[in-house]
């Protein structure tokens, strides 16, 4: 558990950087800073690992102040991935990534087969590992600098940015990756991202702070979605807040009804309406108009893939999705196994979303309100 | 026509000058003269190294005493002639045997050495990516470790651009250590001179350049050994130190002319 405690940072030209934070980032758990530019969320995550040192106040770390921990000892102890990675340009991709290993005095070999398995673990092909980072494309560099921060097995990471330098595309892939692997690692990680989508998405508690470095709020994503604390917050979590806040919301039990369907390959034995095509498996593979084949068999070629699928034990906003991308307008849902449920129509959706219950205000600290609890004996 | 055939009179009495086998024993043959050249050069360069490497390390890592760098380049502009003489005169009579004229000429070429060694170490330390130190800091190296592992490979492109220009000024301004007594190539050029035996000049002359030319090539080697292969690619830094190669072999050049025609010009 990081705990920031009343920390203020002002620099030598009077800027202050960071107003009296106060914040805890539970164990396990990734805790999200985001706000406009320029509103300190890099200082304050410097002042962890006392990059910067805070002017007053305390960042405690599992109770242990940090301000009296040796500094290169606190930092070999937390993972650290630096905006557009910062890699070492004279060292190969390996022992870039071994580079706080070898600072703790492990031995080469250990050094070396751990930088391998890590090159594995974020998603990097192994032929990479004797490539120098100026050979790398910039979404390699980040996955490498996220290897890096990993390789010491370091309980607290601090990340600034690590998906900013990629496409939307490779950064929606990077952070599904981050999100798988902090499922089998459980870290304690501080992330900066200017991007509250990211937030949103990543975070199990999100910190927006203003510009002047103070905090505005500090919430759970859907909390934050469904209350924001102010005209500030409201603004910068922005529109479809309303919509974006049903990816939080298990789906309850919708009353699916049961679909016609006809293998593809074989002949629809209707022609009304829409017909939903599925393999031997009874995977969807899309809608087809029967009307319009003229009763031969359904062919790859005359299928309609526009529709989402939504899983049955998935979130309000992936059926509601399903539901208004179906050319059908009946939303197509899914078992574990991709196997089809049944299907759902979009008035259904909406009156399940009427029926579940929004967050509740914590009317006596907007501020905290909704933040990840922390268990009593870590506090 | 005739112009032409004194010359190849010249060059071919040069080689048979060289071949003679009489020529390189003894304490004044060229093998001797070759080992004396080689050792005022090493002794300088050793001791140019030792003052400003760690100096531009220390400048480039703080940012401190900057104005070191400015002011060592400045003083390049004070001939090395009038320098080697005025050292001589001042030091000479209050050194023993020798030393009367290795110091003075030591000094000189360390002073000649130390200007590129210091500025090349420098910049090379001041070039190194702010993102790489930056992280170099946070995965928790100290001051010394970020020096040794990161700002001093980083920085190995332009040192060695600087030993390099060094090296070669060096090389061939040990030659004038002969006017004030000394050893070396250059004994073969002043005595060859004095004498007039111009054959012997001009070997002495071609010697030191061919002396310079193969420590061009070892230290090109050295540099391809030493430097990390991920700071090729045509980035900032090997950009940089091609420019400066340029520069290094351009400066060589330039002090290339103490040869037979520059000296036999100032004794008339
Ligand atoms: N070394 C410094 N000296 C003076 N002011 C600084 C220094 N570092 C940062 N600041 C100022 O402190 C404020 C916060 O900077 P910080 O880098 O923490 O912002 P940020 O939220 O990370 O912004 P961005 O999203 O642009 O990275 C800014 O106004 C910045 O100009
Ligand atoms: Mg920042």
């Amino acid at each position: 558990m990081i705990r920031f405690d009343g920390v203020t940072k002002q620099f030598p030209d009077g800027t202050v950087a960071v107003d009296d934070l106060s914040l805890t980032a539970p164990t396990g758990k990734i805790t999200v800073l985001v706000g406009p530019s320029g509103c300190g969320k890099t200082t304050s995550l410097r002042m962890v690992n006392r990059m910067i040192e805070p002017t007053r106040g305390s960042i405690s770390l599992d109770g242990q102040d940090t301000g009296r921990m040796d500094q290169a000892e606190l930092r070999r102890g937390i993972g650290y991935v630096i905006q557009h990675a910062g890699l070492f340009p004279h060292r190969t991709v390996l022992d870039n990534i071994g580079t706080v290993p070898r600072l703790l005095g492990w031995d080469r070999t250990k050094t070396r087969d751990r930088s391998r398995e890590l090159l594995e673990r974020v998603g990097l092909d192994p032929h990479l590992g004797d490539r120098y980072p100026a050979q790398l494309s910039g979404g390699q560099q980040q996955r490498v600098g996220v290897a890096r921060a990993l390789a010491a097995d370091p309980p607290v990471m601090l990340m600034d940015e690590p998906f900013s330098a990629v496409d939307p595309i490779v950064r929606d892939q990077l952070q599904d990756e981050f999100l798988r692997l902090q499922d089998e690692l459980g870290k304690t990680i501080v992330f900066v991202t200017h991007d509250i989508d990211e937030a949103i998405k990543l975070g199990d508690q999100v910190a927006v702070l203003r510009v002047g470095g103070v905090l505005a709020q500090v919430a759970e994503p859907s909390y934050l979605l469904a209350h924001p604390a102010d005209d500030f917050v409201a603004d910068f979590v922005g529109r479809d807040r309303g919509y974006r806040a049903l990816q939080f919301q298990a789906t309850p039990r919708l009353p699916l009804r049961s679909e016609r369907t006809v293998v593809l390959g074989e002949r629809p034995d209707s022609d009304a309406g829409w017909l939903l095509v599925v393999d031997d498996d009874r995977h969807p593979l899309g809608w087809v108009e029967p009307r319009r084949i003229g009763g031969r068999a359904v062919e790859d070629a005359d299928l309609h893939r526009g529709g989402t699928v939504a899983r049955a034990d998935g979130t309000l906003r992936g059926a509601l999705d399903a539901a208004l991308s179906s050319p059908a307008r009946r939303g197509v849902v899914v078992d574990d196994s991709g196997a089809l449920v049944g299907t759902v129509l979009a008035h259904e959706v909406l009156s399940a979303i009427e029926d579940t219950d929004r967050p509740e205000r914590d009317e006596d600290d907007p501020v905290h309100g909704g933040a990840v609890a922390v268990a009593a004996d870590e506090a | 026509m005739a112009r032409g055939g004194g010359g190849a009179v010249v060059i071919g009495s040069l080689f048979s000058w060289i071949a003679d086998p009489a020529h390189w024993s003894g304490s004044d043959g060229i093998l001797n003269r070759l080992l004396e050249h080689l050792w005022y050069s090493v002794l300088a360069m050793v001791l140019a190294l030792v003052i400003a490497l760690p100096l531009g390390l220390y400048i480039g890592h703080t940012g401190r005493l900057r104005w070191l760098v400015t002011a060592t380049n400045a003083a390049r502009a004070v001939p090395t002639l009038g320098l080697l003489f005025a050292f001589a005169l001042w030091l000479g009579p209050s050194l023993r045997g020798d030393l009367a004229f290795l110091v003075p000429a030591t000094i000189v070429l360390v002073l000649l050495a130390v200007p590129p060694l210091l500025a090349g170490t420098y910049a090379g330390v001041e070039a190194v990516d702010p993102a790489a130190r930056d992280a170099a800091r946070g995965v928790g190296m100290t001051g010394w470790q970020v020096l040794r592992q990161v700002e001093l490979p980083c920085a190995l492109p332009l040192v060695m651009s600087g030993v390099r220009t060094a090296a070669l000024q060096v090389v061939a301004t040990a030659t004038i250590a002969a006017l004030i007594g000394l050893g070396g190539l250059g004994r073969l050029l002043v005595d060859g001179i004095a004498f007039g035996d111009y054959p012997q000049a001009a070997a002495g002359a071609l010697l030191v350049a061919v002396l310079a030319v193969l420590l061009e090539g070892l230290l090109a080697l050295l540099q391809r050994r030493l430097v990390s292969p991920g700071l090729g690619g045509g980035r900032g830094a090997v950009g940089g130190s091609r420019n400066d190669d340029d520069a290094a072999a351009a400066e060589a050049n330039a002090r290339m002319p103490v040869g037979p025609g520059g000296m036999a010009g100032g004794n008339s």
